[in-house]
């Protein structure tokens, strides 16, 4: 490619790639390969980030890439793993797995539980934007509660979705395996040490990073990182790892803010202020986010006595 | 070597001697003794391959994916269910055209739950861009197994390959069967040489999206590759047969045909009873033949007209259904004769679903009604009891 000058080097996620202004699964990819460097073989499932940057006879990705479907990207990362060892490649760099919240926790369960269960030395990331946003905003199982999306949608009988989020971490370390973290694209430092320890772990790892989709949530695009930060902030997305089963490195939210912080900004919650009974629902929320804090803090003070 | 042995043995021993680099399955009767034959060569330290032992056929197909996209040779084996869980994986497969090999033990379709020998699973996968050969005997299984990976792996075609062989009747039977040597297949397959894999040093980009200004050229391409399939299986044929012995010829066998004026059609191993059908009608001086499709894609349109074309009727056998029309083997005679100068009638025959035995009698009936029908064309259920239809 031709150098037009620019001082940073090309990113390995390059720009020009057909992302929404403000998408913040692209800005997770963009670090994530900052992390891992080149030496990476990323398997995308289908979803937004695959679709985005995969039009041929473009592509964004400077690294090797292989998308195959929706919900078989661990299987493939499998291949790819058991061949480079077969063949003697195995230090040409770590196998990476980049799906969605949907390609992850729903319909490719089946596939990374496998994974996980053979013990292939691949790094599982699912970037999380909590529903399937590439057919338009449908519900998943790792959309919050009370979240409207197209086929959970608020309306007089209903508060939107009324499910809480899978809790897929958990799922992934009652697997046995060595390294489980969650992180969000609102704390970039952090996204980069756990990148850098998934792929330098020795076995299978996962990563859940939270990252804002402003298109189906209902924010404005300079506000994603905010965003992100407040859902932390709240206690609405927890930061930890769980090394070798034990939770640990949990991040502190000494003053928690009001959820109503969080869900004030984006059109998914917005009937929660408008609708009879909105309040007692955000109340449950409001609850939910203070255990989750509260537990969260338990287990870092202990850690840190 | 001759060495008497199971169907699923000698299917194993080609693996083996065809060298893949990794192995992904899940068991499904009947195509289990071959993977678990495999996982003991592999075991025995006979077999230098990484088995991955997945969770589902449509993580199987997933694994042989990635790990063909990475350059690795790659084989796996289903049937019925397994094969129909792999659908959307197969056409994936085919049209990211990665050479994969897969054996398929054929059976039918569930409901009703059926573990018995028929055609419907693979016809099934008809479009899904994988050539198809179907096995008439544990030899010529054995056989196309390492003819599969050069037919598969050749730059003039690039795509996956299936090859068929029925559940049972094949994979469970004993019978003699010329090993394959190392060294002679080393000598006929050589190591399998991708011009593109994930690399690195040179990253490309695979399975990417193509918008409607695209996709029918790839579609095209995929096409154009099992057509050109066509030839590549004719020579890889010969030049097997300079070193084992055994010619399989083009995409058809015929049997008898030369001055025949009936000819029944059929796939897989109950083409052996055709055969002693067509000798039995023979011997008493009926002109009478029989064809072998060995390979259903590519469909042999030209060897089937030049095969068929001036006898008075033809009759296909269908293990299989497609519901609400008739066999699906017969659709493809019937329009690979269209249009030709003096078409011969046609009749289909769909037997032996889900296990039920194909017999001489079976054949005999077909002949007959070729024979004696005035109806130009016709379907029909050949060996139905109607009496217990009351029943089910
Ligand atoms: C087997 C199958 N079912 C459904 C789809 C349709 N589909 C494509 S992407 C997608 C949603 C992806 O959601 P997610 O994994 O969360 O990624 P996102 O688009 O949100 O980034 C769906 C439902 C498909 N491609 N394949
Ligand atoms: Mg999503």
């Amino acid at each position: 490619m031709e150098n037009r000058g620019e001082t940073r080097p090309l990113d390995l996620f390059s720009s020009g790639h057909r992302a929404c202004a403000g998408c913040g699964p692209a800005l997770t990819i963009q670090a994530i390969l900052r992390a891992t460097g080149a030496k990476v073989f990323v398997v995308s499932a289908t979803g937004c980030m695959e679709v985005v940057s995969s039009q041929y006879p473009q592509s964004a990705w400077n690294v090797p890439w292989i998308h195959s479907l929706f919900e078989n990207s661990a299987a493939v990362a499998s291949g790819i793993e058991v061949a480079l060892k077969v063949l003697g490649r195995s230090d040409d760099g770590k196998v990476v797995v980049i799906a969605g919240d949907g390609g992850t926790v729903d319909i490719g369960m089946q596939a990374i539980s496998g994974m996980f269960e053979r013990g292939h030395d691949i790094c599982y990331i699912c970037y999380d934007n909590e529903a399937y946003m590439n057919t338009g905003n449908q519900r998943s199982g790792s959309t919050p509660y009370d979240a409207s999306t197209t086929t959970s949608p608020a309306g007089a009988k209903s508060f939107g979705n009324d499910r809480p989020k899978k809790d897929m971490p958990a799922i992934a370390a009652a697997h046995g395996i060595p390294y489980v973290a969650t992180t969000s694209v609102g704390y970039p430092k952090d996204l980069t040490t756990k990148v850098q320890k998934g792929i330098s772990v020795d076995g299978p790892a996962y990563l859940q990073i939270h990252a804002p989709c402003n298109i189906g949530w209902g924010f404005d695009s300079a506000k994603t990182i905010e965003i992100a930060r407040l859902a932390v902030e709240t206690g609405l997305w927890a930061m930890y790892e769980i090394v070798d089963g034990k939770l640990t490195n949990v991040m502190k939210v000494s003053k928690s803010k009001p959820v109503e912080e969080y869900l004030k900004q984006q059109r998914r919650f917005a009937h929660l202020f408008k609708m009879p009974g909105g309040e007692a629902q955000i109340k449950i929320i409001q609850d939910k986010a203070s255990a989750n804090v509260d537990r969260l803090r338990v287990i870092a003070e202990e850690e840190s006595r | 070597m001759m060495q008497i042995m199971e169907g699923s043995h000698a299917v194993a021993l080609a693996v083996k001697v065809a060298r893949p680099n990794v192995v992904a399955a899940y068991p499904i009767t009947p195509q289990t003794h071959i993977v678990e034959d495999i996982s003991q060569l592999i075991a025995d330290g006979d077999l230098a391959a990484e088995y991955v032992k997945v969770e589902s056929e449509h993580s199987a197909m997933s694994v042989c994916i990635g790990a063909s996209a990475t350059g690795a040779r790659t084989y796996t084996a289903t049937t019925s269910q397994g094969l129909a869980l792999m659908h959307e994986v197969l056409f994936n497969a085919a049209g990211m055209r990665l050479p994969i090999v897969m054996t398929v033990a054929n059976r039918a379709l569930s409901a009703p739950l059926n573990i018995w020998n028929d055609h419907q699973d693979s016809i099934s996968e008809r479009d899904s861009g994988w050539i198809q050969v179907y096995a008439e005997d544990n030899t010529e299984a054995s056989d196309m197994t390492v003819q599969a990976y050069k037919i598969a792996e050749d730059n003039r075609t690039s795509i996956p390959m299936m090859v068929c062989m029925d559940g049972y009747t094949l994979t469970h039977t004993y019978e003699p069967i010329d090993v394959l040597e190392q060294d002679l297949v080393d000598s006929f397959l050589p190591p399998y040489q991708p011009i593109d894999v994930l690399d690195v040093d040179d990253p490309k980009s695979f399975g990417m999206f193509a918008d409607p200004n695209y996709y029918t050229e790839f579609r095209f391409q995929n096409h154009k590759a099992l057509e050109d399939a066509e030839t590549v299986m004719t020579e890889v044929s010969a030049e097997f047969g300079e070193i084992f012995g055994r010619d399989y010829g083009g995409l058809i066998e015929t049997y008898r045909c030369d001055d025949a004026e009936y000819v029944a059609v059929a796939l897989g191993s109950v083409v052996g009873t055709l055969k002693d059908t067509v000798d039995d009608l023979r011997a008493q001086g009926e002109r009478v033949g029989a064809i072998k499709v060995r390979s259903y894609r590519p469909f042999p349109v030209a060897e089937i007209q030049s095969a068929l074309t001036g006898v008075e009727a033809v009759g296909v056998l269908d293990r299989n259904v497609s519901l609400g029309f008739e066999g699906a083997l017969f659709t493809d005679i019937k329009a690979s004769l269209y249009g030709s100068k003096s078409t011969p009638n046609m009749y289909g025959f769909i037997a032996g679903l889900g296990g039920r035995d194909v017999t001489k009698r079976t054949f005999m009936k077909m002949f007959k009604k070729m024979q004696t029908s005035k109806a130009v064309e016709e379907s029909e259920f050949s060996d139905l009891k109607p009496e217990l239809l009351e029943e089910v």
